[in-house]
């Protein structure tokens, strides 16, 4: 077998997708963009709580938009184009993608974290929307991939590789593999800037529908009352609910406080591109937002562990805070863009 | 976070392996830092992992002494539960309940069979069996 490296610079991020998108454009070496810059422009940091999707019995608690809504609305805002392709047979999808990689290209691919031997054990969950980029494939047969929450580039068996990208169940990646077109379209980020922040503190308030409160700030304190009714559930369960929650914020890379630190380093980076200072002061409220989620999950944890003076009225007002917090940021954010 | 606070815990879940975290530098501008993790997740992780892990005991001795099927075992195993394995396998819920009676799962179809075996990735004798290979 010929050994295929296709030219790709690997660097660690703390997301999946948005690691993936910014490392594809920084690759195409005509725009060079940062995680948190894709992350921001494609107004993904949000928060939803969802009580009727259940994974292994718990509540789906998200902090970001749905997969693939980084790629698209990154590739949207840039005028850039997603050529996508699934396949019907796990064999097709294979033999697709090493057409790509024998192209030159470096490929986008969509996998299950289950499945991919490279993982730490305790981290490998059904998680179907794992993203990753192949850019290559060895003598061996093994195929070379920037994984973007590795600090390194990392090989993974054919076999297991299929099976990732064929995994069924919820959010089935069905060997969805994709790679970015630049049109050459100049863009003015600076205005992208502003639309997609505007995007962003629209949706911190929620859907405006009455009764549905479970996505911003409302499901925020939506969830902050089920915490309080923990009180009459079993103990096992209410650690279990509580563990779910911390790990959805932290352990599936998310770089710290549900992607909260990620925004603020966009702000950041915003405020130094667009020279307006208002944009930094915000940052750094949106890290003390960040600070406070932290400490939820800490007083989370600290009750799982039974330490006395930590009580769920206790998590759920820390919670209730992030939310007043989260409203002044929504407000500012919404001022700030009325001005442009 | 402050770079300096970024916890750096060492957490066996990471494996030794180190993620990226976002902090402020001394400038109070953003910068990426890796963590070798932080207590607080690693803890989050480590219950549910050991539950999931309990739940895979408890299947193990059920099905030593007959009262479950071993598809319990390598469901809990798999880290799957009913919903998502009937998702993932194309059963219906009801379906799955059955297979994880002795007396059904002993009559089930080769067919059947091979739709698990494709689900966990184990060859027959692994499917009908629970002792580790």
């Amino acid at each position: 077998m010929n050994h295929i490296e296709n030219n790709f610079v690997h660097r660690q991020s703390s997301h999946c997708e948005s690691g993936v998108v910014a490392n594809m454009l920084s690759n195409q070496g005509r725009l060079s963009m940062s995680e948190p810059m894709a992350f921001g422009l494609a107004s993904a940091l949000t928060f939803a709580y969802l009580p009727f999707i259940k994974i292994n019995g718990l509540p789906l608690i998200a902090y970001r938009m749905p997969p693939k809504s980084i790629i698209k609305g990154v590739a949207k805002k840039l005028s850039m184009t997603v050529h996508s392709q699934k396949f019907s047979s796990p064999e097709k999808g294979m033999q697709a993608l090493d057409k790509e990689l024998e192209k030159g290209h470096a490929v986008g691919l969509q996998t299950s974290v289950y499945w991919l031997p490279y993982f730490p054990e305790d981290m490998r969950f059904h998680f179907n929307a794992h993203n990753l980029v192949v850019y290559g494939k060895n003598e061996q047969g093994d195929y070379l991939i920037s994984d973007p929450v590795f600090e390194d580039v990392v090989t993974c068996p054919a076999d297991d590789l299929k099976r990732a990208r064929f995994a069924k169940g919820a959010l089935a990646p069905k060997g969805l593999m994709y790679v970015l077109e630049d049109n050459g379209h100049q863009v003015e980020l600076n205005a992208l800037i502003y639309k997609s922040i505007r995007k962003t503190a629209k949706m911190m308030n929620g859907l405006p529908i009455p009764g549905v409160s479970f996505f911003g700030i409302k499901g925020i304190h939506y969830l902050a009352k089920q915490i309080v009714k923990l009180e009459y559930k079993p103990m096992k369960y209410t650690r279990l609910y509580l563990g779910n929650i911390v790990r959805m914020q932290e352990e599936i890379g998310t770089g710290g406080a549900g992607f909260r630190f990620m925004f603020a380093s966009f702000l950041d980076e915003a405020s130094v591109l667009t020279g307006d200072n208002r944009l930094y002061e915000l940052s750094q409220l949106t890290t003390e937002i960040g600070d406070k989620w932290r400490e939820f999950a800490m007083q989370a944890v600290l009750f799982c562990k039974k330490r006395q003076d930590i009580s769920l009225h206790t998590i759920a007002e820390t919670l209730q805070e992030c939310a007043k917090m989260e409203k002044q940021l929504q407000t500012s954010l919404l001022s700030l863009s009325a001005l442009k | 976070m402050r770079e300096d606070k970024v916890p750096q815990d060492n957490s066996p879940t990471y494996d030794g392996h180190k993620k990226l975290m976002y902090a402020t530098d001394k400038e109070g501008h953003y910068t990426g830092v890796q963590s070798s993790g932080w207590e607080v997740e690693s803890f989050a992780t480590s219950m549910a992992v050991e539950d999931l892990e309990l739940l895979t005991l408890e299947a193990k001795k059920a099905v030593e002494v007959g009262e479950l099927s071993p598809l319990a075992y390598h469901m809990h195993k798999h880290r799957f539960d009913i919903p998502n394995l009937a998702q993932v396998s194309g059963f219906f819920q009801w379906q799955v309940k059955r297979h994880l009676k002795p007396k059904i799962f002993s009559q089930l179809s080769q067919r059947k069979l091979d739709i698990y075996c494709d689900v966990f990735a184990l060859s027959m004798l692994q499917l009908i069996n629970i002792e580790e290979s």
